[in-house]
């Protein structure tokens, strides 16, 4: 691993292509090719420089680029393959039933595809790992690379030697009569077609869009920011989605927003009232919905309220939440997403003699939300709950259980007292059912007598504040793109000897095209010898035109 | 020498911090969808919610004893079958500095009272009237229980139903030494 000595004395890296003072070819391929490989001007790629260590085989395994090509590729056809069929968390099956969800609709590939856990595949670790390594192998090859090109690219020279000038693409030799006015009107002709000149001595080099080259270390930044900001939604705090259901009437705290609580005020689901036609005709749909909206006051804990503290709660705003219209606080947002129409609020009963029905001793609003103990009704008749079930689901050693706390089917223990039962009659009262009565035959009963209901809404909490960090890595990756793909780096150097002898050479990264427009102009107004393309053969240069087919142009040099 | 001993140690440093935020990345990923409860080890969340006596019960106020935390509501099965034996040895530990406080799931006062009375419950029973203590503890399924320390750690989390001797043993864990 010596360092190389150039014959004009600069001592170069291992690995060094072209000289970084003088520009000759150092190795022996460079010297007896005809024209020189420019990528990376050459410089030694880093990663060929040092190879000894663990660290450094590491490195030199992610720096290489066919293990790059190799990553993308493995990425791309697995990636691919996760798109087959449709992802675990898109399946509408309850999380145990998923896999034979898989065997049941999709049969023996199915099975296949999700015992592989090709089924929820972009965050199975192979998958994870294998796109880290692609970020590993696209940060190390970056730096590799575009280090050692900025710096060659930095610190230009203007002379170079001979060799390299006769290895370039576009050659030109010849003699003029006045060499510094050559110059100078090469000088004068490139700075209008906006190249940067620089001239030292008899030697002149014109260059123009030199960030061309740094396309690619571009748009290798804005992937890596992406990959990053991804990365980030796992970070807490950065990345919140939970889902809420709310009743008319509650005040829940929020998950996911500390501090925070969400009142619902009311539900509202409006229908277009038209006559069904077309497309809704044709596909069954009776009502179109119009709006979903929940109006809601959002609250807010004083600082350093502890969880379940609801005094003080400070409002901060009302505000109705449609579809699309998310009600938007401190980076989060909250979507209405589902809804559910009349769930029980209250219930009325008329406490009757079962002689004569059509007389009330007086009705009960029980509030299933807040249920009393007893209900005074005057006229010395009372009513008392001595057991409410809000999801009746059946006895158990005689006693109403409930099946969850949400009232689907209320039922009710009643005890009733009247001037003429003054013990009172006990009752089992469900709903749509004749009472029970487990104390012998009652003279009153409770008659159902109406409802209310309230409706419920579903929100979903998000936060992502990672979208911008995506954003951002996404325009530097479309700017890298661009710049790479629609300008290049075009370079002419010009040499002239003192006894009129002239050397020219060009270089452009690609668009071979717009460097000879440039070449033209400049070599007839200098009155400059004619170049020559070195990969052209001269009775090639009339059949592409023939054949109609363009060979690409340029070495696509990075 | 000096330049490759520099270069070493940068090339290092760039793997360690990127296999760093795969690994980050991978393990993140792995536990994210799995509900879990507070880290065992944490400091418990301070709270304070109201019995149904109307009385505030504020956590960090039995600070010096240890607490039974149990997440309970009244149509839950394994919570109705495991809060007498609570009762019980809540009745034993009491005196010797631990308390237990159940906390129920936003339902009715009517219907938390009714389940009080009916197995005769004695220690303290607040309501969660807007989950906001649920959610700051996580808690997923029923029942949930917390046993914290004196310091106010969280030493042990179970979900699910535990036997009396299980209870006795827990509240002995908490117990002040």
């Amino acid at each position: 691993m010596e360092n190389i000595i150039c014959a004009c004395g600069h001592s170069n890296p291992y690995g060094t292509k072209l000289c970084e003072k003088c520009g000759r070819p150092l190795t022996e391929e460079g010297k007896e090719t005809k024209v020189v490989d420019m990528r990376y001007d050459g410089m030694a790629i880093r990663s060929k420089t040092y190879n000894k260590t663990f660290i450094d085989k590491i490195w030199n395994f992610f720096s290489s680029v066919k293990v790059g090509i190799t990553l993308i590729i493995i990425t791309l056809v697995a990636a691919s393959i996760g798109t087959i069929l449709p992802q675990e968390m898109y399946v509408n099956a309850p999380e145990a039933n998923k896999a034979e969800y898989y065997e049941k609709v999709y049969g023996w590939f199915g099975k296949v595809y999700n015992n592989l856990g090709l089924s929820d595949l972009y965050t199975t670790v192979w998958f994870q790992i294998l796109v880290g390594m692609l970020a590993i192998s696209i940060i190390v090859a970056s730096l590799d690379r575009g280090i050692p090109l900025h710096k060659s690219l930095k610190n230009q020279r203007v002379k170079r030697h001979e060799s390299f000038m006769k290895r370039q693409r576009i050659i030109a030799e010849g003699q003029v009569q006045n060499p510094d006015e050559t110059l100078d009107k090469v000088e004068q002709k490139m700075t209008e077609l906006k190249y940067k000149v620089r001239r030292d001595g008899s030697a002149l080099l014109a260059e123009r869009g030199r960030f061309a080259r740094y396309g690619p270390y571009i748009n290798h930044v804005g992937l890596i920011i992406f990959l990053a900001g991804v990365m980030l939604r796992l970070v807490p705090g950065f990345h919140v989605d939970e889902t809420i259901w709310i009743r008319e009437g509650e005040t829940r705290a929020i998950p996911g927003m500390d501090g925070y609580f969400i009142k619902n005020n009311e539900f509202t689901l409006e229908t277009h009232d038209n006559k069904p036609q077309g497309e809704q005709l044709a596909q069954g749909v009776n009502v179109m919905a119009k709006n979903y909206q929940t109006d809601v006051t959002l609250y807010k804990q004083p600082e350093g309220a502890l969880p379940g503290d609801l005094d003080n709660l400070e409002k901060v705003k009302d505000y109705s939440i449609r579809v699309n219209h998310p009600l938007k606080e401190n980076g989060f947002a909250l979507y209405q997403m589902n809804y559910r129409l009349n769930e029980l609020k209250q219930m009325n009963f008329n406490l009757v003699n079962k002689a004569n029905e059509d007389e009330s001793l007086g009705q009960i609003e029980i509030d299933l939300t807040n249920p009393k103990k007893e209900y005074d009704l005057g006229n010395g008749s009372s009513v008392e709950i001595l057991i409410y079930t809000p999801d009746f689901s059946g006895f158990e050693n005689g006693e109403p259980q409930t099946k969850t706390s949400i009232p689907n089917n209320p039922a009710f223990l009643f005890r009733m007292k009247t001037p003429e039962t003054p013990k009172g009659e006990v009752s089992f009262v469900e709903i749509m059912k004749p009472p029970l009565e487990p104390l012998g035959e009652n003279k009153y009963r409770m008659k159902f007598a109406g409802a209310d209901t309230r409706d419920s809404s579903n929100f979903t909490i998000r936060k992502d504040s990672t979208v911008p960090i995506l954003f951002v890595g996404g325009i530097i990756f479309m700017i890298g793109v661009v710049i790479g793909s629609y300008w290049n780096h075009r370079r002419l150097w010009l040499q002239v000897e003192p006894d009129g002898r002239v050397l020219m050479a060009a270089h452009v990264n690609k668009n071979m095209f717009s460097m000879k427009k440039d070449l033209d102009a400049v070599t007839s107004f200098a009155e400059l010898p004619q170049y020559e393309d070195q990969l052209e053969k001269p009775e090639d240069a009339e059949k592409p035109k023939k054949r109609g087919i363009k060979k690409k142009e340029g070495d696509s040099t990075l | 020498m000096e330049k490759k001993k520099k270069r070493l140690v940068i090339r290092t440093i760039i793997l360690a911090v990127l296999v760093l935020a795969i690994g980050y990345t991978v393990y993140g990923t792995a536990t994210k969808d799995k509900v879990e409860l507070i880290e065992v080890g944490s400091k418990a969340p301070d709270f304070t919610l109201v019995d149904l006596n109307g009385e505030k019960h504020k956590l960090s106020d039995y600070k010096g004893q240890g607490v039974f935390l149990n997440f309970w509501g009244t149509w839950c099965k394994p919570c109705e079958k495991e809060m007498p034996a609570i009762d019980r040895q809540y009745k034993i530990y009491k005196d010797q500095g631990v308390q237990t406080l159940a906390v129920n799931i936003a339902q009715t006062d009517f219907e938390v009272q009714s389940f009080v009375d009916r197995y005769d419950l004695t220690f303290p029973v607040v309501i969660d009237k807007t989950k906001s203590v649920m959610t700051a503890y996580n808690v997923g399924q029923l029942p949930a229980t917390l046993l914290i320390d004196p310091d106010g750690k969280v030493v042990k989390i179970i979900t699910g139903e535990m036997t009396e001797e299980k209870i006795a043993s827990y509240m002995e864990l908490v117990k002040p030494k």
